[in-house]
């Protein structure tokens, strides 16, 4: 049997909840896969739908944004943005027959370092039932 | 435009002692990081934050001419800072450092050392990617209000309010309720040193209302908080007392003639007591003036009192005045201490105690208005009403209600009922000495100064302490029976007892949610107010001068409240001393050649930063985007919505963050 697949998975966070759970996780030594490799921005509103698409192009498997809950924005309303072009990605994304299982989206505060570990887990199985990501490859479009 | 210079990178990869470097495999991580485009140098140190590991940088930024540095440790949110003072004490623009986060997102969090430098090595090449593409920024100054907003009146915000106003600065101090004083105006003596607290407190209370620098507004409400540090902008809601507090001279003869006169639970006296729809919250109230409680005054809730209102018939000076219509008043601050204080928890979630029940179980608040001189009873200890009172000879408390008890939701350990139960025993041990006073308890905590003296002089006072907890308190004719095992002996046994004082802990505020919306505010995962680093920033918030003093931020006691309100003070202290604070440096920029005015940054721009203008284009008038930096935080929300990438936050570019993903993506 072949090894299990381990993803790519790059993920954006605020730096105010959701970065700053990411460090109280490591900063409590709990322990999560590394398949998640963090690109952090000032709010989860930043997260251009464009990011997440370059991401799969680039070669990730996966993409997951973090944020603070709905509410708690440090920005005031910049989840609220968040969440709502998350909506629209992953609608887009299922259009172009990318599979959802993909592309994530949480809410993690600065105090939930545990949530953030569960999140990861999720997000790494989910991708991983997925399989590797083939779609965007060059030699994978028919032009 | 910021491109000018080829990117010269030098990247440190620090050990951290072994925090990194017992799972990350540094050598090889510099060695990776040596054959990056663009770098320069790459080397690794024990200890990068250290002075030589400072050192270390500046040296090479000078003999290597770099003009890029990549610092990979721990989280920039604890050494961005540090980096950026090494970086301009080189002359270089601090804006030029990234970090990469291998400490708490790598070597804290994966075992594999394998894995962990693979997810080293690729963080340190998006680091080195996003570094190459950085830009050098300007931080501005903007002028400070010297004046502070302190919220909540207990001991904690007069603590504060005391502080930044002897310093010199305007404080205003806003309380909701009529009067200041808070939780500890309720205690009868504070513990370890048996002091009368309202003989400590009201000294300050009476402080606060005659500083020529304090502005007090009890009963009164903050609505609205905007602006950011060194200029918020506040609306303060002084609600209707019903009463012109200029002409009231707090006499009482309103409240002694009222009609539902000893009909409405008081507040102060923790419904133990009784008191009129007109009242002073307690005797010594500062400001010492009669409030209308608009709930339960007849005139005020049914348009009708006898003939006519009993108060403004025998008031002398005619101050009633139910014309009266709340005010809002907006100041300007440069800095907000929050200390709203807590709420006590409710016993009836523990159905078990029997709280609900019967009069004879009561809280530890409740307790405390009993055995207090200024209480409904003049600080005898008695239980049942009228004819039937009595004082109690058998007592039982019960320590950890609402504590360390996950059932109800609360994990944390409340830090005072210990010590306050063992200051009640030592209460009813001295006014009625042949009462047999018992304790049952999880552990005692008698943590702080003087505390575990007192809780040895208390035993030694004949208080029982006993290890076990009820399983349930119920009725027994007029007896309380505490179903409880020993744990230390192993003996199940029904305690009967004629009172039982359930040790209630501390709570978040239930308002707790207006304030974290009004000043973007954190909650720990107890729901207390969340501080900027557990141990470094213990008083500063995620927002920008906005400080905590108090139980607002987890439960205390009155020294350590003290204590912490003082350290709020002496930091909202630093922006009005200084009289400016720095803007935000990391703020949006229009490219105004490629802007088409759609528009759509403007309506997503929380802080409303960016507005459009007319310039002209080739002798065209059009509209293009344009950002105040003042107002700007950074967020970036408007260059996810911009359809032509013409609006972009500083250090956070898509150009930036594009070759952060492009490094990301590669499989290794």
């Amino acid at each position: 049997m072949s090894e299990p697949f381990e993803p790519n998975i790059v993920a954006f966070l605020c730096n105010w909840c959701s970065y700053a759970g990411a460090d109280l996780a490591g900063t409590s030594r709990v322990k999560y896969s590394s398949n998640i490799k963090i690109i952090r921005v000032m709010c989860s509103g930043r997260v251009n739908p464009l990011f997440v698409m370059n991401a799969l192009q680039q070669g990730a498997d996966g993409v997951l944004i973090s944020g603070c809950h709905p509410g708690d924005c440090h920005y005031l309303e910049g989840n609220m943005y968040a969440r709502r072009r998350f909506g629209l990605i992953k609608e887009l994304m299922e259009f172009v027959g990318v599979d959802p299982r993909r592309i994530h989206m949480s809410w993690v505060s600065a105090s939930e370092g545990g949530k953030w570990k569960d999140v990861v887990e999720k997000v790494v199985e989910d991708v991983r039932e997925a399989g590797p990501f083939e779609q965007f490859k060059r030699d994978k479009i028919n032009w | 435009m910021f491109m000018s210079e080829k990117p010269r990178v030098g990247v440190y990869v620090c050990h951290c002692g072994i925090n990194i470097a017992a799972t990350v495999d540094v050598e090889a991580v510099v060695e990776f990081a040596s054959r990056l485009p663009g770098v320069v140098v790459a080397k690794n140190y024990t200890y990068m934050c250290s002075d030589p590991g400072q050192q270390l940088v500046q040296e090479d930024i000078r003999k290597e001419n770099l003009n890029r540095i990549v610092v990979a440790s721990c989280s920039p949110r604890m050494h961005e800072m540090t980096f950026r003072r090494t970086l301009q004490d080189a002359g270089l623009n601090p804006y030029y450092l990234e970090m990469a986060n291998i400490r708490e997102h790598v070597s804290w969090v994966h075992e594999d050392q394998e894995e962990a430098t693979k997810k080293a090595k690729s963080l340190v090449g998006a680091s080195v990617s996003k570094a190459r593409m950085l830009e050098p920024l300007e931080e501005k100054e903007v002028e400070a209000e010297r004046s502070a907003l302190v919220i909540g009146g207990g001991i904690a915000g007069i603590q504060s309010a005391l502080d930044i106003a002897d310093a010199g600065y305007q404080v205003y101090l806003v309380e909701k309720t009529p009067s200041v004083g808070g939780r500890m105006s309720q205690l009868d003596k504070t513990f370890p040193t048996l002091d009368c607290s309202a003989c400590i407190l009201t000294p300050k209370m009476v402080d606060v209302a005659n500083h020529p620098q304090i502005e007090l507004m009890t009963y009164s409400e903050v609505e609205e908080v905007g602006g950011f540090v060194g200029n918020f902008e506040v609306k303060v809601r002084q609600k209707a007392r019903y009463v012109d507090i200029d002409k009231c001279n707090g006499c009482g003869d309103c409240a002694d003639n009222c009609r539902v006169k000893n009909r409405i639970p008081n507040e102060y006296d923790e419904g133990v007591g009784k008191r009129s729809a007109i009242y002073m919250p307690f005797p010594q109230a500062v400001p010492a003036k009669m409030t209308i409680d608009p709930d339960h005054c007849l005139y005020l809730t049914r348009g009708k009192c006898g003939k006519e209102p009993k108060c403004q018939e025998v008031c002398g000076p005619g101050a009633i005045d139910f014309e009266q219509q709340d005010q809002v008043v907006e100041l300007k601050v440069g800095a907000i201490v929050v200390a709203t204080g807590f709420d006590t928890f409710e016993p009836s979630r523990k159905p078990e105690y029997g709280y609900q029940d019967s009069p004879n179980v009561i809280t530890g608040l409740e307790m405390e208005r009993l055995v207090s001189a200024s209480g409904p009873t003049g600080g005898e200890i008695l239980i049942g009403e009228g004819e039937t009172a009595r004082k109690p000879k058998d007592v039982a408390f019960i320590q950890c209600v609402g504590s360390r008890d996950q059932s109800v939701g609360n994990e944390y350990c409340s830090r005072v009922c210990c010590m306050y139960t063992a200051k009640q025993a030592h209460l009813i041990k001295e006014k009625i000495p042949d009462a047999d006073v018992r304790v049952y308890y999880m552990d005692v905590r008698a943590f702080g100064k003087g505390f575990e003296e007192f809780y040895d002089r208390v035993r030694r006072e004949g208080v029982r302490y006993i290890r076990g907890n009820p399983s349930e308190i119920f009725s027994k004719g007029d007896k309380q029976v505490v179903k409880v095992e020993d744990t230390l002996t192993a003996t199940p046994m029904e305690d009967e007892v004629d009172l039982v004082v359930l040790a209630t802990g501390l709570e978040p505020r239930a308002d707790a949610r207006g304030v974290i919306d009004l000043l973007r505010l954190s909650q720990s995962s107890d729901k207390f107010f969340l501080e900027a680093h557990p141990k470094l920033y213990p008083v500063d918030t995620s927002t920008d001068g906005v400080f905590l003093a108090g139980c607002a931020q987890g439960p205390k006691d009155i020294p350590d409240t003290v204590a912490q309100a003082k350290g709020a003070a002496a930091s909202a202290m630093i922006p009005l001393s200084l009289g400016k604070v720095k803007v935000e440096a990391q703020t949006a920029e229009v490219n105004q050649d490629t802007c088409r005015g759609c528009g759509f940054c403007v309506e997503v721009c929380p802080y409303s930063a960016i507005e459009l203008t007319t310039v002209n284009r080739f002798g065209h008038a059009v509209n293009v985007a344009s950002v105040n930096e003042a107002l700007c935080k950074g967020c970036g929300s408007c260059s996810a919505a911009c359809l032509s990438n013409s609006v972009q936050p500083r250090s956070f570019r898509d150009s930036q963050i594009m070759p952060q993903i492009a490094a990301l993506g590669v499989r290794k």
